[in-house]
Protein backbone atom coordinates (compact mmCIF):
# COMPACT_ATOMS: atom_id res chain seq x y z
CA UNK A 1 0.00 0.00 0.00
CA UNK A 2 1.60 3.41 -0.90
CA UNK A 3 -1.43 5.33 1.02
CA UNK A 4 0.56 8.93 0.16
CA UNK A 5 3.60 8.41 -2.17
CA UNK A 6 1.08 10.11 -4.79
CA UNK A 7 0.66 12.72 -2.71
CA UNK A 8 3.59 15.40 -3.29
CA UNK A 9 1.65 18.44 -1.28
CA UNK A 10 2.47 15.98 2.08
CA UNK A 11 6.16 16.62 2.29
CA UNK A 12 6.78 18.27 5.15
CA UNK A 13 7.82 21.48 3.67
CA UNK A 14 4.19 22.07 2.07
CA UNK A 15 3.62 25.39 2.44
CA UNK A 16 6.97 27.18 2.07
CA UNK A 17 5.50 29.20 -0.84
CA UNK A 18 7.24 27.60 -3.60
CA UNK A 19 4.43 24.89 -4.25
CA UNK A 20 3.91 23.92 -7.89
CA UNK A 21 0.62 25.79 -9.63
CA UNK A 22 -1.95 22.95 -10.47
CA UNK A 23 -2.96 22.33 -13.34
CA UNK A 24 -6.18 23.46 -14.82
CA UNK A 25 -9.14 21.20 -14.04
CA UNK A 26 -10.12 20.22 -17.39
CA UNK A 27 -13.40 19.65 -18.52
CA UNK A 28 -13.91 15.58 -18.79
CA UNK A 29 -13.51 15.42 -15.42
CA UNK A 30 -16.15 18.41 -14.55
CA UNK A 31 -18.46 16.24 -16.80
CA UNK A 32 -18.00 13.09 -14.80
CA UNK A 33 -18.32 14.76 -11.70
CA UNK A 34 -21.18 15.90 -13.10
CA UNK A 35 -22.74 13.16 -13.94
CA UNK A 36 -21.86 11.32 -11.16
CA UNK A 37 -23.88 13.77 -9.41
CA UNK A 38 -27.08 12.38 -11.47
CA UNK A 39 -26.69 9.71 -9.55
CA UNK A 40 -25.52 9.69 -6.43
CA UNK A 41 -28.87 10.34 -4.38
CA UNK A 42 -31.27 8.04 -3.48
CA UNK A 43 -33.80 10.49 -5.53
CA UNK A 44 -31.46 10.72 -8.16
CA UNK A 45 -30.86 6.92 -8.69
CA UNK A 46 -34.39 6.43 -8.23
CA UNK A 47 -35.60 8.95 -11.32
CA UNK A 48 -32.38 7.24 -13.32
CA UNK A 49 -34.16 3.23 -12.53
CA UNK A 50 -37.56 4.74 -13.65
CA UNK A 51 -36.87 5.43 -16.90
CA UNK A 52 -36.07 1.37 -17.45
CA UNK A 53 -38.87 0.83 -15.15
CA UNK A 54 -41.36 2.76 -16.45
CA UNK A 55 -39.94 1.48 -20.14
CA UNK A 56 -40.65 -2.21 -19.53
CA UNK A 57 -43.64 -1.49 -17.69
CA UNK A 58 -45.43 0.61 -20.65
CA UNK A 59 -43.95 -2.65 -22.42
CA UNK A 60 -45.84 -5.19 -20.29
CA UNK A 61 -49.03 -3.12 -20.80
CA UNK A 62 -48.91 -2.79 -24.37
CA UNK A 63 -48.99 -6.24 -24.71
CA UNK A 64 -51.62 -7.44 -22.12
CA UNK A 65 -53.85 -4.38 -23.57
CA UNK A 66 -53.30 -3.35 -26.74
CA UNK A 67 -55.40 -5.37 -29.48
CA UNK A 68 -53.87 -7.41 -31.49
CA UNK A 69 -54.06 -5.75 -34.96
CA UNK A 70 -52.23 -2.61 -33.04
CA UNK A 71 -49.22 -4.56 -31.61
CA UNK A 72 -46.69 -3.09 -34.00
CA UNK A 73 -43.22 -1.30 -33.32
CA UNK A 74 -45.06 1.43 -33.29
CA UNK A 75 -47.41 1.62 -30.63
CA UNK A 76 -44.62 0.41 -28.17
CA UNK A 77 -42.58 3.17 -29.16
CA UNK A 78 -45.27 5.38 -28.56
CA UNK A 79 -46.25 3.66 -25.32
CA UNK A 80 -42.59 4.33 -23.96
CA UNK A 81 -42.66 7.55 -25.21
CA UNK A 82 -44.74 9.56 -23.43
CA UNK A 83 -43.85 9.01 -19.88
CA UNK A 84 -40.13 9.26 -21.21
CA UNK A 85 -40.95 13.14 -22.40
CA UNK A 86 -42.48 13.42 -18.38
CA UNK A 87 -39.00 11.72 -17.18
CA UNK A 88 -36.58 13.31 -19.24
CA UNK A 89 -36.74 17.11 -18.37
CA UNK A 90 -36.99 16.08 -14.46
CA UNK A 91 -33.67 14.50 -14.56
CA UNK A 92 -32.75 17.74 -16.69
CA UNK A 93 -34.39 20.21 -14.28
CA UNK A 94 -33.46 18.37 -10.96
CA UNK A 95 -29.88 18.22 -12.23
CA UNK A 96 -29.83 22.12 -12.73
CA UNK A 97 -31.99 22.94 -9.63
CA UNK A 98 -30.36 20.68 -6.85
CA UNK A 99 -27.14 22.88 -6.65
CA UNK A 100 -29.57 26.28 -5.42
CA UNK A 101 -32.47 23.85 -3.61
CA UNK A 102 -29.77 21.90 -1.81
CA UNK A 103 -27.76 24.47 -1.82
CA UNK A 104 -24.62 22.58 -2.52
CA UNK A 105 -23.74 25.29 -5.29
CA UNK A 106 -21.59 26.50 -2.64
CA UNK A 107 -19.20 23.94 -2.90
CA UNK A 108 -19.60 23.42 -6.60
CA UNK A 109 -19.20 26.78 -7.87
CA UNK A 110 -16.22 27.34 -5.38
CA UNK A 111 -14.42 24.13 -6.64
CA UNK A 112 -14.95 25.38 -9.91
CA UNK A 113 -15.21 29.14 -9.54
CA UNK A 114 -16.70 29.15 -13.70
CA UNK A 115 -20.24 28.60 -13.19
CA UNK A 116 -20.73 28.19 -17.52
CA UNK A 117 -18.13 25.23 -17.26
CA UNK A 118 -20.80 23.12 -14.58
CA UNK A 119 -23.77 24.63 -16.10
CA UNK A 120 -22.37 23.78 -19.77
CA UNK A 121 -20.96 20.10 -18.09
CA UNK A 122 -24.63 19.31 -16.64
CA UNK A 123 -26.18 20.47 -20.28
CA UNK A 124 -24.25 17.83 -21.80
CA UNK A 125 -24.83 14.88 -18.88
CA UNK A 126 -28.26 15.63 -19.36
CA UNK A 127 -28.80 15.55 -23.17
CA UNK A 128 -26.09 12.35 -23.27
CA UNK A 129 -28.79 10.47 -20.50
CA UNK A 130 -31.48 11.90 -22.72
CA UNK A 131 -30.13 10.25 -25.89
CA UNK A 132 -29.30 6.99 -23.76
CA UNK A 133 -32.65 6.36 -22.47
CA UNK A 134 -34.41 6.97 -25.63
CA UNK A 135 -31.97 4.12 -27.04
CA UNK A 136 -33.03 2.08 -24.29
CA UNK A 137 -36.48 2.61 -24.34
CA UNK A 138 -36.08 1.47 -28.44
CA UNK A 139 -34.27 -1.46 -27.04
CA UNK A 140 -37.37 -2.32 -24.49
CA UNK A 141 -39.89 -1.50 -26.97
CA UNK A 142 -37.96 -3.61 -29.54
CA UNK A 143 -37.96 -6.94 -27.10
CA UNK A 144 -41.56 -6.05 -26.21
CA UNK A 145 -42.37 -6.09 -30.01
CA UNK A 146 -40.64 -9.28 -30.28
CA UNK A 147 -42.27 -11.17 -27.24
CA UNK A 148 -45.50 -9.80 -27.65
CA UNK A 149 -46.24 -11.05 -31.51
CA UNK A 150 -45.12 -13.87 -30.36
CA UNK A 151 -47.63 -14.45 -27.45
CA UNK A 152 -49.93 -13.16 -29.37
CA UNK A 153 -49.06 -14.77 -33.09
CA UNK A 154 -49.30 -12.14 -34.96
CA UNK A 155 -46.87 -10.82 -37.45
CA UNK A 156 -43.72 -8.50 -35.66
CA UNK A 157 -44.08 -5.10 -37.56
CA UNK A 158 -41.54 -2.96 -37.51
CA UNK A 159 -42.92 -0.26 -38.82
CA UNK A 160 -41.07 2.49 -37.15
CA UNK A 161 -37.69 3.64 -39.82
CA UNK A 162 -34.43 4.96 -38.37
CA UNK A 163 -35.30 8.75 -39.54
CA UNK A 164 -38.25 8.63 -37.49
CA UNK A 165 -36.66 7.51 -34.50
CA UNK A 166 -34.13 9.90 -35.45
CA UNK A 167 -36.85 12.87 -35.15
CA UNK A 168 -38.58 11.44 -31.71
CA UNK A 169 -34.97 11.22 -30.16
CA UNK A 170 -34.61 15.09 -31.21
CA UNK A 171 -38.57 15.80 -29.80
CA UNK A 172 -37.56 14.62 -26.38
CA UNK A 173 -33.99 16.08 -25.86
CA UNK A 174 -35.91 19.32 -27.24
CA UNK A 175 -38.43 18.69 -24.38
CA UNK A 176 -35.76 17.68 -21.75
CA UNK A 177 -33.71 21.36 -22.79
CA UNK A 178 -37.16 23.18 -22.03
CA UNK A 179 -36.66 21.26 -18.79
CA UNK A 180 -33.19 22.61 -18.55
CA UNK A 181 -33.94 25.66 -19.30
CA UNK A 182 -36.92 26.27 -16.53
CA UNK A 183 -34.09 24.77 -14.40
CA UNK A 184 -31.63 27.37 -14.75
CA UNK A 185 -34.19 30.30 -15.05
CA UNK A 186 -36.13 29.68 -12.43
CA UNK A 187 -32.92 27.62 -9.69
CA UNK A 188 -36.14 25.86 -7.74
CA UNK A 189 -36.90 22.45 -8.34
CA UNK A 190 -40.53 23.43 -7.14
CA UNK A 191 -41.28 26.38 -9.68
CA UNK A 192 -39.39 24.68 -12.42
CA UNK A 193 -41.05 21.07 -12.23
CA UNK A 194 -44.70 23.39 -12.03
CA UNK A 195 -43.33 25.50 -15.21
CA UNK A 196 -42.64 22.75 -17.00
CA UNK A 197 -46.22 21.24 -16.28
CA UNK A 198 -48.03 24.40 -16.99
CA UNK A 199 -46.07 24.64 -20.24
CA UNK A 200 -46.22 20.67 -21.50
CA UNK A 201 -49.53 20.30 -20.76
CA UNK A 202 -51.69 23.91 -20.06
CA UNK A 203 -50.16 25.80 -23.02
CA UNK A 204 -51.00 23.36 -25.79
CA UNK A 205 -54.98 23.30 -24.51
CA UNK A 206 -54.61 27.42 -24.15
CA UNK A 207 -52.91 27.08 -27.57
CA UNK A 208 -55.55 24.82 -29.09
CA UNK A 209 -58.63 26.69 -27.56
CA UNK A 210 -57.19 30.01 -28.83
CA UNK A 211 -56.69 28.38 -32.22
CA UNK A 212 -60.73 27.33 -32.40
CA UNK A 213 -61.65 31.36 -31.75
CA UNK A 214 -58.97 33.22 -33.70
CA UNK A 215 -58.26 32.87 -37.54
CA UNK A 216 -54.78 34.34 -37.63
CA UNK A 217 -53.71 31.73 -34.44
CA UNK A 218 -55.06 28.74 -36.47
CA UNK A 219 -52.58 30.12 -39.76
CA UNK A 220 -49.64 31.15 -37.70
CA UNK A 221 -49.56 29.80 -34.08
CA UNK A 222 -47.04 26.99 -35.49
CA UNK A 223 -44.60 29.63 -35.72
CA UNK A 224 -44.65 30.73 -32.40
CA UNK A 225 -45.81 27.21 -30.49
CA UNK A 226 -43.29 25.25 -29.57
CA UNK A 227 -45.26 22.41 -28.37
CA UNK A 228 -46.98 22.47 -31.30
CA UNK A 229 -43.50 22.50 -33.51
CA UNK A 230 -42.46 19.94 -31.83
CA UNK A 231 -45.03 17.64 -32.21
CA UNK A 232 -44.43 17.65 -35.95
CA UNK A 233 -41.20 15.24 -35.05
CA UNK A 234 -43.55 12.63 -33.81
CA UNK A 235 -45.14 12.31 -37.41
CA UNK A 236 -42.40 10.36 -40.00
CA UNK A 237 -41.80 13.23 -42.13
CA UNK A 238 -40.81 17.29 -41.25
CA UNK A 239 -41.82 19.88 -43.86
CA UNK A 240 -39.09 22.51 -44.97
CA UNK A 241 -41.98 25.00 -43.63
CA UNK A 242 -42.47 22.96 -40.31
CA UNK A 243 -38.10 22.79 -39.62
CA UNK A 244 -38.45 26.50 -39.94
CA UNK A 245 -41.53 26.58 -37.25
CA UNK A 246 -39.74 24.52 -35.15
CA UNK A 247 -36.87 27.04 -35.06
CA UNK A 248 -38.56 30.39 -34.69
CA UNK A 249 -40.69 28.76 -31.72
CA UNK A 250 -37.68 27.53 -30.04
CA UNK A 251 -35.82 30.37 -30.51
CA UNK A 252 -38.82 32.24 -28.14
CA UNK A 253 -39.68 29.66 -26.64
CA UNK A 254 -36.14 27.76 -25.80
CA UNK A 255 -33.25 29.95 -27.02
CA UNK A 256 -33.84 33.39 -25.40
CA UNK A 257 -35.50 31.96 -21.89
CA UNK A 258 -32.11 30.06 -21.76
CA UNK A 259 -29.81 32.89 -22.94
CA UNK A 260 -31.82 34.98 -20.12
CA UNK A 261 -31.31 32.14 -17.61
CA UNK A 262 -27.84 31.82 -17.87
CA UNK A 263 -26.98 35.09 -17.23
CA UNK A 264 -28.84 35.47 -14.10
CA UNK A 265 -26.86 32.11 -13.15
CA UNK A 266 -23.43 34.17 -14.35
CA UNK A 267 -24.63 37.22 -12.18
CA UNK A 268 -26.41 35.72 -9.21
CA UNK A 269 -25.06 35.56 -6.02
CA UNK A 270 -25.06 32.28 -4.55
CA UNK A 271 -26.23 31.86 -0.96
CA UNK B 1 -1.80 35.44 1.85
CA UNK B 2 -5.25 36.71 1.31
CA UNK B 3 -5.35 40.60 0.77
CA UNK B 4 -8.97 42.58 1.20
CA UNK B 5 -8.69 46.12 -0.56
CA UNK B 6 -11.31 48.55 -0.02
CA UNK B 7 -14.19 45.91 -0.74
CA UNK B 8 -17.09 47.61 -0.93
CA UNK B 9 -21.01 45.46 -1.28
CA UNK B 10 -23.99 47.21 -1.76
CA UNK B 11 -27.44 45.75 -2.08
CA UNK B 12 -29.87 48.68 -3.55
CA UNK B 13 -29.61 51.62 -0.75
CA UNK B 14 -28.06 48.83 1.94
CA UNK B 15 -24.37 48.01 2.70
CA UNK B 16 -23.46 45.23 3.86
CA UNK B 17 -19.72 45.55 3.31
CA UNK B 18 -18.37 49.50 3.71
CA UNK B 19 -15.00 49.43 2.20
CA UNK B 20 -12.89 47.25 4.44
CA UNK B 21 -8.99 46.47 3.86
CA UNK B 22 -7.43 43.94 5.51
CA UNK B 23 -4.53 41.27 4.80
CA UNK B 24 -4.60 37.73 6.68
CA UNK B 25 -1.12 36.68 6.11
CA UNK B 26 0.43 33.57 5.95
CA UNK B 27 1.80 31.34 9.34
CA UNK B 28 -1.01 33.15 11.09
CA UNK B 29 -4.65 32.71 12.08
CA UNK B 30 -6.58 35.83 10.93
CA UNK B 31 -9.72 35.96 13.35
CA UNK B 32 -12.34 37.86 11.53
CA UNK B 33 -14.91 38.96 14.69
CA UNK B 34 -18.62 40.79 14.75
CA UNK B 35 -21.73 40.45 15.24
CA UNK B 36 -24.54 38.37 13.29
CA UNK B 37 -25.11 40.45 10.13
CA UNK B 38 -21.91 42.28 10.01
CA UNK B 39 -20.94 41.53 6.97
CA UNK B 40 -18.52 38.78 7.47
CA UNK B 41 -20.00 36.17 5.08
CA UNK B 42 -20.52 38.55 2.67
CA UNK B 43 -17.17 39.17 2.69
CA UNK B 44 -16.05 35.55 2.96
CA UNK B 45 -18.84 34.80 -0.50
CA UNK B 46 -17.00 37.82 -2.07
CA UNK B 47 -13.76 36.22 -1.32
CA UNK B 48 -14.35 32.75 -3.17
CA UNK B 49 -16.50 34.26 -5.87
CA UNK B 50 -19.78 33.44 -5.15
CA UNK B 51 -20.96 37.37 -4.40
CA UNK B 52 -19.10 39.69 -6.99
CA UNK B 53 -17.81 42.80 -4.87
CA UNK B 54 -20.22 46.42 -5.85
CA UNK B 55 -16.54 47.80 -5.61
CA UNK B 56 -12.69 46.50 -4.27
CA UNK B 57 -11.24 43.61 -4.92
CA UNK B 58 -9.84 40.44 -2.93
CA UNK B 59 -6.74 38.24 -3.80
CA UNK B 60 -5.78 34.85 -2.63
CA UNK B 61 -1.68 34.78 -3.05
CA UNK B 62 -1.71 37.96 -5.78
CA UNK B 63 -5.22 35.78 -7.96
CA UNK B 64 -8.54 36.48 -7.98
CA UNK B 65 -10.09 33.40 -6.89
CA UNK B 66 -11.67 32.56 -10.27
CA UNK B 67 -8.13 33.23 -11.44
CA UNK B 68 -6.92 29.96 -9.63
CA UNK B 69 -6.77 27.11 -11.66
CA UNK B 70 -7.77 24.32 -9.29
CA UNK B 71 -9.13 26.19 -6.48
CA UNK B 72 -9.66 23.18 -4.16
CA UNK B 73 -5.66 22.71 -4.37
CA UNK B 74 -4.80 26.22 -3.24
CA UNK B 75 -8.10 27.39 -0.85
CA UNK B 76 -10.15 25.12 1.43
CA UNK B 77 -13.43 26.50 1.85
CA UNK B 78 -16.30 26.44 3.91
CA UNK B 79 -19.09 28.69 4.08
CA UNK B 80 -21.88 26.97 5.16
CA UNK B 81 -21.66 22.82 6.41
CA UNK B 82 -25.79 22.56 5.77
CA UNK B 83 -25.16 23.95 1.95
CA UNK B 84 -24.95 19.76 0.82
CA UNK B 85 -26.77 17.98 -0.67
CA UNK B 86 -29.17 16.09 2.07
CA UNK B 87 -29.54 13.37 0.05
CA UNK B 88 -25.68 12.29 0.01
CA UNK B 89 -23.42 10.53 2.09
CA UNK B 90 -20.52 12.39 3.92
CA UNK B 91 -17.98 9.87 1.85
CA UNK B 92 -20.08 10.73 -1.81
CA UNK B 93 -19.15 14.44 -0.41
CA UNK B 94 -15.87 13.68 -0.32
CA UNK B 95 -15.56 11.51 -3.48
CA UNK B 96 -17.07 14.22 -5.48
CA UNK B 97 -14.36 17.24 -3.99
CA UNK B 98 -12.06 14.52 -4.54
CA UNK B 99 -12.83 13.54 -8.35
CA UNK B 100 -13.22 17.55 -8.95
CA UNK B 101 -9.89 18.45 -7.77
CA UNK B 102 -8.12 15.29 -9.64
CA UNK B 103 -6.33 13.91 -6.20
CA UNK B 104 -5.78 10.22 -5.48
CA UNK B 105 -8.53 8.71 -3.99
CA UNK B 106 -7.00 7.82 -0.30
CA UNK B 107 -7.38 11.09 0.26
CA UNK B 108 -11.14 10.76 1.15
CA UNK B 109 -10.07 7.95 3.71
CA UNK B 110 -7.76 10.01 5.11
CA UNK B 111 -9.91 13.00 5.64
CA UNK B 112 -12.63 10.87 7.07
CA UNK B 113 -9.98 9.59 9.62
CA UNK B 114 -8.70 12.64 9.72
CA UNK B 115 -12.20 14.76 11.42
CA UNK B 116 -13.01 11.71 13.40
CA UNK B 117 -16.21 10.58 11.17
CA UNK B 118 -16.71 6.87 11.13
CA UNK B 119 -17.02 4.24 8.44
CA UNK B 120 -20.45 3.94 9.73
CA UNK B 121 -21.09 7.60 9.74
CA UNK B 122 -19.28 8.32 6.35
CA UNK B 123 -22.13 6.03 4.50
CA UNK B 124 -24.74 7.36 6.40
CA UNK B 125 -26.87 10.42 4.10
CA UNK B 126 -25.87 14.13 5.15
CA UNK B 127 -29.52 14.56 6.02
CA UNK B 128 -28.99 12.82 9.23
CA UNK B 129 -25.74 14.32 10.27
CA UNK B 130 -25.94 16.84 13.25
CA UNK B 131 -24.26 20.14 13.03
CA UNK B 132 -21.27 18.95 14.52
CA UNK B 133 -20.97 15.95 11.96
CA UNK B 134 -21.22 18.52 9.34
CA UNK B 135 -18.98 20.64 10.33
CA UNK B 136 -16.43 17.84 10.43
CA UNK B 137 -17.33 16.90 7.27
CA UNK B 138 -17.25 20.60 5.83
CA UNK B 139 -13.80 20.95 6.79
CA UNK B 140 -12.46 17.52 5.90
CA UNK B 141 -13.68 18.95 1.90
CA UNK B 142 -12.06 22.03 2.63
CA UNK B 143 -9.01 20.21 3.76
CA UNK B 144 -8.67 17.32 0.93
CA UNK B 145 -7.23 19.22 -1.55
CA UNK B 146 -4.60 20.17 0.82
CA UNK B 147 -4.72 23.84 0.22
CA UNK B 148 -1.98 26.73 1.77
CA UNK B 149 -5.20 29.21 2.19
CA UNK B 150 -8.35 28.29 4.60
CA UNK B 151 -11.44 30.23 4.62
CA UNK B 152 -13.68 28.99 7.45
CA UNK B 153 -17.48 30.81 7.96
CA UNK B 154 -18.02 30.00 12.03
CA UNK B 155 -16.51 26.59 11.51
CA UNK B 156 -17.21 25.73 15.60
CA UNK B 157 -20.88 26.48 14.94
CA UNK B 158 -22.58 23.20 16.65
CA UNK B 159 -19.18 21.54 17.73
CA UNK B 160 -19.47 20.23 21.29
CA UNK B 161 -16.80 21.60 23.46
CA UNK B 162 -13.70 18.90 22.83
CA UNK B 163 -14.86 19.37 18.94
CA UNK B 164 -13.97 23.15 18.99
CA UNK B 165 -10.81 22.37 21.42
CA UNK B 166 -9.83 19.78 18.27
CA UNK B 167 -10.74 22.59 15.53
CA UNK B 168 -8.43 25.47 17.61
CA UNK B 169 -5.55 22.69 17.67
CA UNK B 170 -5.55 22.09 13.75
CA UNK B 171 -6.20 25.54 12.75
CA UNK B 172 -3.00 26.08 14.92
CA UNK B 173 -1.39 23.27 13.47
CA UNK B 174 -2.58 24.54 10.31
CA UNK B 175 -0.81 28.12 10.65
CA UNK B 176 1.96 26.92 12.26
CA UNK B 177 3.33 25.15 9.14
CA UNK B 178 2.93 28.87 7.10
CA UNK B 179 -0.62 28.33 5.90
CA UNK B 180 -2.79 31.42 6.24
CA UNK B 181 -6.23 30.72 8.32
CA UNK B 182 -9.20 33.42 8.01
CA UNK B 183 -12.18 31.94 10.38
CA UNK B 184 -14.86 34.13 11.59
CA UNK B 185 -17.27 34.40 14.38
CA UNK B 186 -19.38 35.88 16.01
CA UNK B 187 -18.09 34.31 19.71
CA UNK B 188 -15.20 36.46 20.72
CA UNK B 189 -13.70 33.35 23.46
CA UNK B 190 -13.51 31.25 19.90
CA UNK B 191 -11.19 34.02 18.15
CA UNK B 192 -9.42 35.04 21.22
CA UNK B 193 -8.10 31.90 21.90
CA UNK B 194 -6.97 30.65 18.59
CA UNK B 195 -6.31 34.00 16.47
CA UNK B 196 -2.67 36.17 15.99
CA UNK B 197 -4.26 38.76 14.47
CA UNK B 198 -7.95 40.18 14.79
CA UNK B 199 -10.19 41.89 12.17
CA UNK B 200 -13.23 43.18 14.25
CA UNK B 201 -16.59 44.00 11.70
CA UNK B 202 -19.36 46.09 12.91
CA UNK B 203 -22.07 47.19 10.55
CA UNK B 204 -20.27 46.49 7.82
CA UNK B 205 -16.91 48.83 8.31
CA UNK B 206 -13.90 47.15 10.32
CA UNK B 207 -14.05 49.01 13.93
CA UNK B 208 -10.48 47.66 15.08
CA UNK B 209 -7.53 45.95 13.54
CA UNK B 210 -4.61 44.65 14.95
CA UNK B 211 -2.90 41.45 16.49
CA UNK B 212 -4.08 39.90 19.59
CA UNK B 213 -1.69 41.38 21.42
CA UNK B 214 -1.99 45.39 20.57
CA UNK B 215 -5.67 45.28 21.04
CA UNK B 216 -4.92 43.47 24.27
CA UNK B 217 -2.50 46.49 24.95
CA UNK B 218 -5.03 48.88 24.12
CA UNK B 219 -7.62 47.47 26.72
CA UNK B 220 -5.82 49.52 29.40
CA UNK B 221 -6.23 49.24 33.00
CA UNK B 222 -9.05 48.30 35.46
CA UNK B 223 -9.57 49.20 38.61
CA UNK B 224 -12.25 47.97 41.58
CA UNK B 225 -12.38 50.51 44.47
CA UNK B 226 -14.80 51.56 47.48
CA UNK B 227 -15.56 54.91 45.48
CA UNK B 228 -15.08 54.86 41.94
CA UNK B 229 -16.71 58.23 40.79
CA UNK B 230 -14.71 59.88 43.45
CA UNK B 231 -11.57 57.83 41.92
CA UNK B 232 -12.79 58.95 38.29
CA UNK B 233 -13.03 62.54 39.45
CA UNK B 234 -9.36 62.18 40.78
CA UNK B 235 -8.39 60.82 37.17
CA UNK B 236 -9.92 63.94 35.72
CA UNK B 237 -7.96 66.13 38.04
CA UNK B 238 -4.64 64.40 37.12
CA UNK B 239 -5.71 65.05 33.61
CA UNK B 240 -6.33 61.48 32.95
CA UNK B 241 -9.35 60.01 30.98
CA UNK B 242 -11.35 57.04 32.57
CA UNK B 243 -14.44 55.84 32.80
CA UNK B 244 -17.09 54.36 35.09
CA UNK B 245 -18.82 50.77 33.50
CA UNK B 246 -22.56 49.90 35.49
CA UNK B 247 -20.86 47.64 37.11
CA UNK B 248 -19.34 50.09 38.87
CA UNK B 249 -15.59 49.22 37.43
CA UNK B 250 -13.49 52.05 36.51
CA UNK B 251 -11.57 51.48 33.15
CA UNK B 252 -8.95 54.69 32.18
CA UNK B 253 -5.94 54.02 29.24
CA UNK B 254 -3.59 55.05 31.59
CA UNK B 255 -0.91 52.48 33.33
CA UNK B 256 -2.02 50.51 36.46
CA UNK B 257 1.13 52.31 38.72
CA UNK B 258 -0.06 56.18 37.51
CA UNK B 259 -3.84 54.73 38.52
CA UNK B 260 -2.49 53.21 41.77
CA UNK B 261 -1.11 56.71 42.50
CA UNK B 262 -3.80 58.74 42.01
CA UNK B 263 -5.91 56.30 44.14
CA UNK B 264 -3.07 56.90 47.25
CA UNK B 265 -3.27 60.33 46.80
CA UNK B 266 -6.59 60.53 46.77
CA UNK B 267 -6.98 58.03 49.66
CA UNK B 268 -9.16 55.65 48.00
CA UNK B 269 -8.80 52.07 48.75
CA UNK B 270 -8.62 49.80 45.66
CA UNK B 271 -9.79 46.78 45.83
CA UNK B 272 -8.35 45.71 42.53
CA UNK B 273 -6.03 47.08 39.81
CA UNK B 274 -4.80 45.02 36.62
CA UNK B 275 -4.68 45.22 32.93
CA UNK B 276 -8.12 44.78 31.57
CA UNK B 277 -6.28 41.89 29.40
CA UNK B 278 -8.71 38.48 29.10
CA UNK B 279 -12.21 39.82 29.38
CA UNK B 280 -11.03 43.18 28.78
CA UNK B 281 -10.91 42.33 24.62
CA UNK B 282 -14.57 41.26 25.47
CA UNK B 283 -15.14 44.77 26.48
CA UNK B 284 -13.17 46.04 23.53
CA UNK B 285 -15.33 43.83 21.22
CA UNK B 286 -18.92 45.35 23.45
CA UNK B 287 -17.66 48.49 22.63
CA UNK B 288 -17.05 48.33 19.47
CA UNK B 289 -19.48 47.17 17.80
CA UNK B 290 -22.02 48.60 20.86
CA UNK B 291 -23.28 50.94 17.41
CA UNK B 292 -24.04 47.83 15.37
CA UNK B 293 -25.37 45.56 18.11
CA UNK B 294 -29.08 44.52 17.05
CA UNK B 295 -29.59 44.63 20.91
CA UNK B 296 -28.25 48.08 21.60
CA UNK B 297 -29.68 49.58 18.83
CA UNK B 298 -33.15 51.86 18.45
CA UNK B 299 -34.62 53.07 15.55
CA UNK B 300 -33.14 56.55 16.40
CA UNK B 301 -29.79 55.68 17.12
CA UNK B 302 -29.82 53.81 13.73
CA UNK B 303 -29.78 57.46 11.57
Amino acid sequence: MTTSTLEPAAAPVRRNGERAVPAPIPMSRILRVELRKMFDTRSGLWLMASIGIVAVLATTAVIIFAPDDALDYETFASAIGFPMAVILPLVAILSVTGEWSQRSGLTTFTLVPHRGRVIAAKATCAVGIGVVSMLLAAAVGAVGNIVGTAVTGVDTTWNVGLEEFALIILANVLGLLVGFMLGVLTRSSAAAIVAYFVYSLLLPTASSALASSQQWWRDNGAWLDFNYASSGLFNEHMTSEQWAQLATSGLIWLVIPLAIGLRLVLRSEVK
Amino acid sequence: MITIESLTKSYGGFTAVDDITFTARSGRVTGFLGPNGAGKSTTMRVMVGLTSPTSGSITIAGRRFAELPNPGREVGVLLDASAQHAGRTGREILTIAQRTMGIPAERVEQMLHRVSLTDAEADRRVRHYSLGMRQRLGIATALIGDPEVLVLDEPANGLDPAGIRWMRDLLRGFADEGGTVLLSSHLLHEIETVADDIVVIGHGRIVAHGTKTELLAGAGTLARSTDSSTLARAMTAAGLESRVGTDGVLRTDAQPDRVGEIALAAGIALTELRLADGAGLEEIFLELTAESQRDHLSEGEAA
